[in-house]
């Protein structure tokens, strides 16, 4: 599946909830599903700033493809993390840097989540970009 | 007297539903809702006489200047300063507080000078004195609380001394809502003829302040949380101490006399005003003055009081729910969190049913840490609020323990 697919996909099993409780269950849901993150990646390093609920985010890069394991101290929070490791997860960097994100507005999550958590969702963005744009630089410097 | 569905009924916003459910506003502690008296000023003055203040020779700027100096005299009477002269607008408690802090430090701070503050201040007053200590040299000397975020007195005995310029205290913690001591530490720093300033963000609107009976040198506020406007703020000095301070900002309606060799000052409290004040939200927040002196400081008081007990017998019925701040002195402000739970998970459900809390460090970091937390949820009430909002909170906060279990 591209990213593009992956994302219908989530805008798809969003929409089968109208009421906010429904799309929070189901965040918590996948918060809950997300494989545990090794402490030792809890630090500083990895944690993104911007986030008014602790998140760290740790990359993989195998030289052809990107992974990202993660955690966050907010369980809400945590969900939303699942579903940008759900699109972005075993892609390449080129496919990372170049994805337009739009699932995030589909499911109304940035404007439903304080303008704080919208800019705590663009600062995850931003870093799992910014990881990609590292490791395409590393290959081509090979 | 008014009943509480007539009080309600002043403050158009308490009608608002958010997501389809009807708004319970407890985060008043940020800001507080306006009633329709303060909202129609505003109208009044855009509407009828708009015109820059202390300038014009028309009769719009005539009438303005007359309403803007009527509202200095609605807050000097409202804290019962002496004089009119000793109230300065500002734009709010954090504008109040830069501009004390560079003006007193400018005059009276020099090296290995003490300022004293508390564990409990709202980053307002801590970030303008580190400020000025870099500037100047000078040392921030910080009084502890203890666990239940209560000033030691005796460790702010301890602290004051030969060197110590002013004591700059938070009248209540807006973290936690714990009432200060403040008039002993302000008894303590008189002693030794150093000045206070009380930060009454937090304060003036739960409980009259009278800054003669509390001796208070300086004190300082924003309208928007005593149902005011946004964006207009006190100052209060004692004329004695505003007297000595120079300006903090230069321009217009601040001078005497300007010429390129020396420019001479206005007199208090002018001399502190620069530029074109905030006159509209100056005007709003005289309106807002008489709103709760019609409404009843007692009947205010009271009524938060209620909320307060009522509110704590709810939550401390919650399993897993720590209330953070157990104090017997306090105003209607409770912060807590549910054991096992983020804050912002709380605070993110609570918004879904309706129900307007704060969550995180409220702006005070350094008491977060004292409590080792890394914020809370605040539920700050204030008198429109009702029982049933508050039994609402009880039964939003069942859900969430049952969500994120």
């Amino acid at each position: 599946m591209t990213i593009e697919q992956i994302q219908e996909e989530i805008i798809e099993e969003f929409s089968a909830f109208d009421d906010w409780m429904g799309k929070y269950n189901l965040l918590i849901d996948l918060g809950r599903e997300l494989p545990v993150l090794d402490p030792k990646f809890k630090t500083r390093d990895f944690l993104i700033e911007g986030c008014q609920s602790k998140v760290w985010l740790y990359p993989e890069f195998n030289g052809s493809t990107v992974s990202f394991k993660a955690d966050s101290d907010a369980l809400i929070t945590k969900g939303i993390v699942a579903l940008l490791i759900r699109v972005f997860s075993g892609r390449s960097p080129e496919e990372i840097i170049s994805a337009d994100l739009h699932f995030i507005d589909k499911i109304g999550l940035r404007q439903n989540l304080s303008p704080t958590r919208a800019n705590g969702l663009l600062s995850m963005v931003r870093q799992i970009k910014l990881y990609a744009i590292a490791f395409k630089a590393k290959n081509t410097n090979k | 007297m008014k009943t509480i569905s007539e009080i309600r009924a002043d403050f158009p916003i308490l009608a608002t539903k958010v997501y389809g459910k009807p708004l319970i506003y407890f985060d008043n502690g940020a800001t507080s809702q306006k009633p329709e008296a303060v909202i129609n000023k505003l109208n009044e003055v855009y509407r009828n006489y708009n015109g820059n203040i202390h300038r014009g020779v028309h009769a719009l700027s005539d009438k303005s200047s007359e309403e803007y100096e009527i509202a200095r005299e609605k807050v000097r009477s409202f804290i019962n300063a002496e004089k009119k002269e000793e109230i300065v607008f500002t734009s709010g408690t954090t504008g109040s507080i830069n501009a004390l802090a560079f003006s007193f430090g400018e005059r009276f701070i020099n090296k290995d000078d003490e300022i004293i503050v508390s564990t409990l201040e709202h980053h307002a007053n801590i970030v303008p004195w580190q400020m000025l200590c870099e500037r100047k040299g000078s040392k921030l000397k910080v009084i502890p609380v203890n666990d239940n975020g209560e000033i030691i007195l005796e460790e702010y005995y301890k602290l004051i001394n030969q060197k110590t310029r002013i004591v700059a205290v938070t009248q209540v913690s807006n973290a936690l809502g714990v009432i200060v001591p403040v008039k002993e530490i302000t008894e303590a720093a008189h002693s030794m003829n150093i000045p206070v300033l009380i930060d009454g963000a937090q304060g003036i609107q739960h409980a009259g302040t009278d800054v003669r009976e509390s001796d208070f040198d300086f004190y300082v506020f924003s309208g928007h949380k005593i149902y005011g406007p946004a964006g207009i703020g006190v100052l209060y000095g004692k004329e004695k101490w505003l007297s000595e301070l120079p300006p903090y900002q230069g321009g217009g309606d601040m001078v005497d006399k300007v010429t390129f060799e020396k420019t001479t000052y206005g007199a208090l409290p002018l001399k502190f005003e620069a530029g074109t004040m905030n006159y509209p939200s100056a005007i709003g927040l005289a309106a807002a003055f008489d709103y709760v002196l019609s409404i009843g400081r007692e009947y205010i008081s009271s009524q938060e009081k209620d909320l307060l007990t009522y509110a704590t017998e709810i939550l401390s019925g919650i399993r897993r729910v720590k209330i953070f701040g157990k104090s017997d002195k306090k105003i209607s402000t409770i912060s807590f969190l549910i054991d096992g739970i983020h804050m912002y998970d709380t605070g993110m459900v609570l918004d879904k049913l309706g129900i307007a809390v704060r969550t995180g460090t409220h702006c005070a970091q350094p008491v977060m840490d004292r409590m080792g937390i890394d914020g809370t949820v605040r539920v700050s009430m204030c008198f429109y609020n009702t029982r049933e909002e508050i039994d609402a909170l009880g039964t939003g906060i069942e859900k969430v323990i049952q969500m994120f279990s």
